[in-house]
């Protein structure tokens, strides 16, 4: 298969692009909080849609022998991006945030013991969180959190200062939704494997940027949606390693994950249906396959090159934009940058880039402690897609300007 | 408790703007223009919910009529909360549920600041007003 190398040419898969907002052309700079999808997936929901749906995994029919085969089919599309050795062992669950819930929930509710400890960072998305603290408080474990720097890097001297023998879990994203921040994965499930602890990776803002390989990582847990990675809404993946997933116990009960049922007692299905309850989100993985796909057929150096790029251009241009303050400032780091205008408010900030057509994110990007570590209530929010251009970056600066002209 | 700008006035400068820039320019204006509320009572309290950026409320029944004092940190919310003062300050609380807020924002063409997704608590804000009113009618 030839790679796509012009990377400026893909603009044009994504329809959503020529619309325009606030009577201006659409300037998308929050990919971070959900991309945009391509016409391909777009065509491939609606195809399963027109073509072949049945439920899945049931009838002897011959829609759902079709059905069938595609979600398996995309089940095998994310083995093969998360470089897993089995299908079976990826999961498919509504999205990143249900993938640590079932992992916390179940491999936690199951290991943990009163006194235990669960390792997250300062850096991390509260979806990366809170599962943790609700299992905590369940089990009477402790959530401990490694220190970030002041540039948005994790400490890992503090790390090893809180990894020990009580340490059950580490929990940290690939890569920060708030800063950007590429987290040394590699080395953090090193030390963490050294401590007897088991290793989750969030890997919702590494999915559309970065390579993944979970058998060369060697992690335990890694949890990805779809709609980060040009794909739909509501649905995601878990991957687990066989042993661990084996050993786990089912999570939500219901149709798909069980063996067989007698009022008294169930058997349940063999991986990854164990951990399926319920009609899954068959459109949405056949639509997440074809992201996956869409992906696949772009070069990755060329993808690469253009996204650092690009944010590169955003950091210069405003770092050299009177009044910007740049937020986190990491060495590593996904396209994604966070700032702040003079003393203002980032909510007025971006209400006034959205008044512009620009549209970004701003507050605290659910990462509240992170905002707390960095003493600042929030942030404004640009995150590029490959579909972004030096154009979107010029749009950007030229509308925070005219921000900063208005509310100074 | 005092109110800086009438809605008459509100009204009649918003006929005058047509660009976003200059009504958002005013809308900066009204916020900056508004009082602030004293340290004191920016309080968990007096929080409104749903706000992306912090508002807070207090009010007291006076005469009959509902004054309110309402303050944020984010100055465009300032801005709309000097719009919903004029509209629903020094109000009986009968005279305030029978305001109808978003005929009045489509009005301003600020409508889709009262969507709940906008994150800026301005629907939140106007029905905690309204659920005060409510209490107190």
């Amino acid at each position: 298969m030839s790679h796509a190398t012009n990377i400026t040419a893909l603009r044009s898969d994504f329809p959503i692009l020529a619309e325009r907002v606030n009577g201006q052309p659409l300037t998308y700079l929050d990919s971070a909080a959900t991309t945009q999808k391509p016409a391909a997936v777009i065509a491939a929901i609606a195809d399963y849609y027109r073509h072949d749906n049945a439920n899945v995994h049931r009838a002897a029919h011959a829609l759902a022998d079709r059905a069938t085969a595609a979600f398996e089919e995309a089940r095998r599309k994310v083995q093969k991006l998360l470089g897993a050795q089995r299908a079976h062992e990826i999961i498919f669950t509504r999205g990143t945030t249900e993938s640590i819930n079932l992992v916390a929930q179940s491999h936690g509710g199951h290991r943990l013991r009163a006194g235990d400890e669960i390792l997250v960072t300062e850096l991390e998305h509260h979806s990366n969180i809170v599962p943790w603290q609700l299992v905590a408080a369940r089990k009477g474990a402790k959530v401990l959190a490694v220190r970030v720097t002041a540039n948005g890097e994790i400490d890992l001297d503090d790390l090893d200062s809180k990894i020990g023998e009580r340490t059950r879990i580490v929990a940290v994203g690939h890569a920060s939704n708030a800063l950007g921040t590429i987290n040394p994965v590699d080395e953090i499930v090193r030390r963490a494997h050294d401590a007897g602890a088991v290793v989750l990776i969030d890997g919702a803002q590494a999915t559309a940027h970065l390579d993944i390989d979970v058998a060369a990582l060697d992690v335990d847990f890694y949890a990805i949606s779809g709609h980060k990675a040009y794909g739909p809404t509501g649905i995601g993946a878990l991957y687990g390693k066989e042993s661990l997933l084996e050993s786990m116990p089912p999570w939500q009960g219901g149709g798909e994950m069980i063996e067989t049922v007698t009022i008294e007692h169930t058997t349940f299905n063999r991986l990854p249906f164990k951990f399926e309850a319920g009609t899954p989100h068959i459109a949405g993985a056949i639509g997440f396959g074809a992201a996956i796909d869409y992906l696949a057929a772009i070069d990755a150096q060329a993808l690469a090159n253009h996204e650092a790029t690009l944010l590169r251009l955003v950091t210069d241009r405003l770092a050299q934009t009177e009044g910007v303050r740049l937020i986190g400032t990491a060495r590593d780091k996904v396209s994604i940058v966070s700032f702040l205008l003079d003393g203002q408010h980032p909510h007025d900030v971006a209400t006034l880039l959205d008044q512009q057509g620009v549209a970004v994110r701003s507050g605290h990007h659910c990462a509240m402690p992170l905002m707390q570590r960095l003493g600042i209530p929030g942030t404004v929010r640009a995150s590029l897609g490959l579909y972004n251009s030096p154009a979107d970056v010029d749009r950007l600066v030229r509308a925070v300007e005219k921000t900063r002209a208005l509310l100074t | 408790m005092s109110q800086v700008a009438s809605l008459a006035e509100i009204r009649e400068t918003f006929e005058l703007l047509s660009d976003w820039e200059d009504r958002y320019r005013y809308i900066i204006e009204l916020g900056k223009s508004l009082p602030n509320l004293p340290e004191e009572h920016k309080v968990n309290a007096n929080i409104v919910h749903g706000c992306q950026s912090q508002v807070w409320i207090v009010h007291r029944l006076e005469n009959g009529k509902l004054e309110f004092a309402l303050d944020s940190d984010a100055l465009i919310v300032r801005g709309l909360i000097a719009i919903v003062l004029a509209a629903l300050g020094h109000r009986t609380p009968a005279e305030v549920l029978a305001v109808d807020m978003d005929s009045l924002f489509d009005e301003l063409a600020l409508k889709r600041h009262l969507s709940p997704t906008r994150g800026n608590g301005l629907a939140a804000m106007v029905r905690r007003i309204r659920d005060i009113a409510r209490r107190l009618a």
